[in-house]
């Protein structure tokens, strides 16, 4: 803070960085008032009250999307967290034939965002019967290169002792893995989850592609449609409580926990 | 801490044969991290348990067929849904199929594909947007980080604020841009109003509509990166400052002479990130615009996704896809050492 001029400045953009956030806070809670001249003011004038957020409740089907949402997000990181430790582990720890282009493949999918294969991707799960099925949309997601990586690189910053002894005391190498290096590896294991979920959880894309049925839909897509239904309402007030309550929980969490998610953020390197 | 001592010796009497081949038997003595000041009943089982290893040596699991067993949860989603993906994309990218014929070989789809003048235009866009979105939010980025890389408590409630857009979906910061957008009573025109200027269309205008998509996206990614700039920043040693200020180097020098040569592996890593979310993220574009007006916010990836959805042309979207991943893969040849150099960095 040693210059107040370029303090004010910095202080400048960050105000105007919020002022989505500041519209969405306001309107959302302003009610519906006749007359559109009063819709864009960021000035919380009230009277304010929830019912642009009561509307937006009810016209959405918001529990059952964050439900999705959820499964979505847990089952993809459950399932991720036994690939990606299993295969850090041996990229970390064995020596063994064709180990560097292997890696090398791995590595290609962190380039390759299954965006970019939604077609092919879309054939996959149509063929295995997945389409329209959560399990479908959280598959092309159970591995993880970008985990791999992650723990392999974890892995390999952890001192050998301990796992050396428990080999040679004959401890199997699932139980080196679970017992030893899992917990010790907890760090590296917290912030691909942080990551996991959050991008996860804003994904739009793949599930609009992979999911049809309105009750299989999750967060990102229903904010999608209930959006495109209220705007030629013109219920900006109620677009922006459904906005809210689809962001809400990831901004408390981050709020909350914010030098968690940083140092996750930075740790990874990779969303 | 104490799993090991449990595992241990919860398995005394099995002993497994140590192979150095593997690189799984114990290295030299490493130095000991702090908490390794425990008791290490390991170190001081090996010589009693050396003679008992030596009688009961069995033939072990090779290394290879352990890492194959490790690493095929991995592969089979892999293989999957990225390794035979690409090949099928290149498969069907090379079937030819018209209404009422047999499919036969051929390059027709890709022929097709640089005819089509939407094609040409998506890439073309996607350029625009590549450099339209990375070159201010890495700019913004950067200078963010400088200012705020102080521990204060005004620079982390401020730092909070330019990386909350990063937490919410595309789609959330789309339905918010789209009443920022919102010709004349939306919060743009409506403040521009105030200081005397006119109503804009800022997303039915094919002139502005792409830069409103940029800003949105500037928006949402500067944060991201701010982190890893003040993470790069963090590990520039101050008394190169010190020592250039001595010499009378001034702010700007100091920035241009240490600051920034110091943070080319990050630069590098960014860059790559930004290439990535810029190619690979159009959720804006699918509830905003639709690509238009008039075609100008299509970009690659809504191009293969109108292909796929609802142009119902596999072929075509096939050999958009194919071609987008060539260039993806091409990226990632001069982009995975600065990765690596990156990733390097962070540790």
């Amino acid at each position: 803070m040693k210059h107040p001029v370029r303090m004010l400045v910095v202080c400048a953009a960050a105000l105007i960085w919020l002022i989505p956030f500041a519209w969405m806070a306001v309107a959302s809670l302003r009610p519906d008032v006749s007359g559109t001249e009063d819709l864009a003011s960021l000035l919380p004038a009230g009277p304010f009250d929830f019912s642009n957020y009561r509307e937006a409740w009810a016209s959405g089907r918001f529990p059952l999307w964050y439900l999705n949402t959820t499964i979505l997000c847990v089952g993809i990181l459950i399932v991720q967290c036994v690939t990606v430790s299993l295969a850090g582990y041996a990229f970390a720890r064995l020596r063994f034939r064709f180990r560097g282009t292997l890696f090398t493949l791995f590595l290609m999918q962190i380039l390759l965002p299954p965006a970019v294969l939604v077609v092919p991707n879309l054939a996959m799960i149509t063929r295995l019967g997945l389409y329209d099925t959560l399990p479908g949309v959280m598959a092309p997601y159970f591995a993880s290169a970008f985990g791999v990586f992650l723990m392999r690189q974890t892995f390999l910053s952890l001192p050998r002792d301990f796992e050396d002894a428990a080999m040679i005391d004959g401890a199997t190498r699932l139980q080196v893995i679970v017992h030893i290096l899992l917990p010790l590896a907890r760090p590296g294991l917290v912030a691909f989850a942080i990551v996991s979920v959050t991008s996860h959880w804003n994904e739009f894309l793949w599930p609009l592609m992979a999911l049809n049925s309105p009750s299989h839909q999750v967060l990102t897509v229903g904010l999608a449609s209930f959006t495109s239904a209220a705007e030629s309402g013109g219920s900006w007030g109620v677009i922006a409580a459904g906005t809210a309550l689809v962001a809400a929980p990831l901004l408390a969490a981050f709020v909350i926990f914010q030098r968690q998610f940083v140092a996750s953020f930075v740790f990874t390197g990779l969303k | 801490m104490m799993a090991p001592a449990r595992v241990m010796s919860s398995n005394r009497r099995r002993s497994v044969t140590p192979r150095s081949s593997d690189g799984v038997y114990p290295r030299a003595a490493i130095q000991p991290p702090i908490w390794c000041c425990l008791p290490q009943p390991a170190t001081l089982a090996v010589p009693a348990l050396y003679a008992e290893r030596i009688r009961t040596r069995r033939k072990p699991l090779s290394a290879g067929a352990v890492a194959a067993a490790l690493l095929a949860p991995s592969l089979v989603f892999l293989i999957a849904f990225t390794y035979w993906p690409i090949v099928e994309v290149g498969l069907r990218s090379l079937t030819e199929q018209r209404f009422g014929e047999t499919a036969r070989w051929g390059f027709g789809n890709f022929a097709r594909l640089f005819a089509d003048p939407h094609f040409a235009n998506a890439a073309w866009n996607s350029t625009l947007y590549a450099a339209g979105t990375i070159v201010p939010s890495l700019a913004l980025a950067l200078a963010f980080a400088v200012a705020l890389r102080e521990s204060g408590k005004l620079a982390t409630v401020l730092r909070t604020c330019i990386v909350m857009p990063l937490l919410i979906p595309l789609v959330a910061a789309a339905a918010l841009f789209v009443f920022i957008f919102l010709p004349g009573g939306g919060l743009l025109d409506w403040y521009l109003a105030k200081l005397g200027i006119g109503a804009t269309n800022w997303l039915g205008d094919p002139s502005i509509a792409l830069g409103s998509i940029i800003a949105i996206t500037v928006w949402k990614n500067t944060g991201y990166y701010m982190l890893f700039f003040l993470a790069g920043l963090a590990g520039i040693p101050e008394d190169l400052h010190e020592a250039a200020k001595l010499d009378g180097a001034g702010a700007a020098t100091r920035f241009l002479r240490i600051t920034l040569p110091l943070l080319g592996p990050t630069l590098g890593f960014v860059t790559v990130i930004a290439l990535l979310n810029v190619l690979t993220q159009i959720d804006h574009v699918i509830v905003m615009t639709q690509g238009g007006p008039s075609d100008s916010t299509n970009m690659l990836l809504y191009y293969i996704y109108q292909q796929a959805e609802q142009n119902y042309d596999p072929g075509l979207a096939s050999a958009a896809t194919l071609v987008s991943v060539a260039v993806l893969l091409a990226l990632s040849v001069v982009g995975l050492r600065a990765l690596e150099r990156g990733m390097h960095h962070e540790s």
